[in-house]
C-alpha cells in the first residue's frame, strides 16, 4: 500500500518539478511548484514526519508560493521567456545535467547505503513532544539564532522595498 | 504513547532508504537543470527552492531510517531559513525590476567588462 503511495508521490514530485523547469509561463511554473510541494508533503507523511508535512504545506505551499505568485503577477512579465535559448546555454546545461546523472549512476552502483528494515526502527519523528524536547533543550541556541535571523530578514525586506527620498539611483 | 493511528500506515513497507535518496538526487538534478536553463529570475529562484526541498527529503528519510530526530529538527530549521530567504530574495528581485524594468538574466549584465 505505502509502496504504491511512494511511487505515486515520487512520480508527482518529479513530473511537477519538470513542469516547473519547462513551462513557458511563470504562473504555471509556480503552480507546478505548488503541486510538487504537495507531493513532498505526502512523502513526509509516508516517512512518519507529520509535523514537517504540515509545516511544509503551511510555510512553502501557503506562504512561499503565494509570495511567488504575488510577485509574478505584480511584475507582469508577458508570459516568461521571450528569446530562444542559445546553443551554448542548451549545451552547457545538458552537460551539467549529464554530469549529475553520472553522479547518480555512480551512487547507484557504488554508494548504496545499508539500512535496517524501517519496521524495526523506532519511529521518533511522529510525536510533537519529541520535537519540543529537542528544540528547547539541545537546539535552544539555534532556535534563538533563527529568531534573530527572521527579525533581520524582516528589517532587510523593509529596507529593500522602501523608497528613500533624496538618494540618487545608480543607473 | 502512540501519537496517531496513521503511524501504522508504514508498518510494512518495502521502500528502501535508497529509493528516497534516488528521488532526492533526481529532484536536486531537475532543480539544478532549471537553474542553468531558465532565464527568468523568478523561475530560477523557484528551481533553487526545489533543490532545497530535495535536500530536505534526503534528511527526513535518513532521520526516519536511523531512528533519530536530528534530521527532522534540521529540516525544521531549513524551512525557517528558506522562508526568510524567499522574502529577502523576492524583495531584491522587485527592487531590481523597479530599477531595470526587467528580470531576464541576459539583460542584467551591468557588471560585464
Amino acid at each position: 500500500m505505502s509502496d504504491l503511495l511512494f511511487h505515486l508521490f515520487a512520480l508527482l514530485v518529479v513530473a511537477c518539478a519538470l513542469g516547473v523547469v519547462f513551462n513557458k509561463n511563470a504562473v504555471a511554473s509556480a503552480l507546478c511548484f505548488l503541486l510538487s510541494l504537495v507531493g513532498v508533503a505526502g512523502l513526509f507523511v509516508l516517512l512518519d514526519a507529520f509535523l514537517l508535512a504540515v509545516l511544509l504545506v503551511l510555510v512553502y505551499a501557503g506562504a512561499v508560493v503565494a509570495l511567488f505568485l504575488f510577485i509574478i503577477m505584480l511584475l507582469d512579465m508577458q508570459g516568461g521567456d521571450r528569446k530562444r535559448f542559445t546553443k551554448s546555454t542548451i549545451l552547457s546545461s545538458t552537460v551539467a545535467a549529464g554530469l549529475l546523472v553520472t553522479g547518480l549512476v555512480s551512487f547507484a552502483t557504488h554508494g548504496l547505503v545499508e539500512t535496517a528494515d524501517p519496521a524495526t526502527v523506532k519511529i521518533v519523528g511522529s510525536s510533537l513532544r519529541a520535537y519540543a524536547e529537542q528544540l528547547f533543550t539541545v537546539y535552544l541556541l539555534p532556535v534563538q539564532i533563527v529568531g534573530f535571523l527572521l527579525l533581520i530578514a524582516m528589517l532587510g525586506v523593509i529596507v529593500l522595498s522602501k523608497k528613500f527620498e533624496g538618494l540618487e539611483d545608480v543607473k | 504513547m502512540s501519537p496517531l493511528p496513521l503511524a501504522t500506515l508504514s508498518g510494512s513497507f518495502a521502500v528502501t532508504l535508497n529509493a528516497y535518496l534516488y528521488l532526492a538526487a533526481v529532484l536536486f538534478a531537475v532543480g539544478f537543470f532549471g537553474v542553468l536553463l531558465r532565464k527568468n529570475t523568478l523561475v530560477i529562484y523557484m528551481c533553487l527552492e526545489l533543490m532545497l526541498v530535495a535536500s530536505t527529503v534526503a534528511l527526513v528519510a535518513f532521520s526516519r531510517y536511523n531512528g533519530v530526530l536530528d534530521g527532522d529538527v534540521f529540516v525544521f530549521f531549513i524551512l525557517t531559513v528558506a522562508a526568510a530567504e524567499v522574502a529577502v530574495g523576492l524583495a531584491i528581485i522587485v527592487a531590481l525590476f523597479r530599477r531595470r524594468q526587467t528580470v531576464q538574466v541576459e539583460e542584467l549584465n551591468a557588471l560585464k567588462n
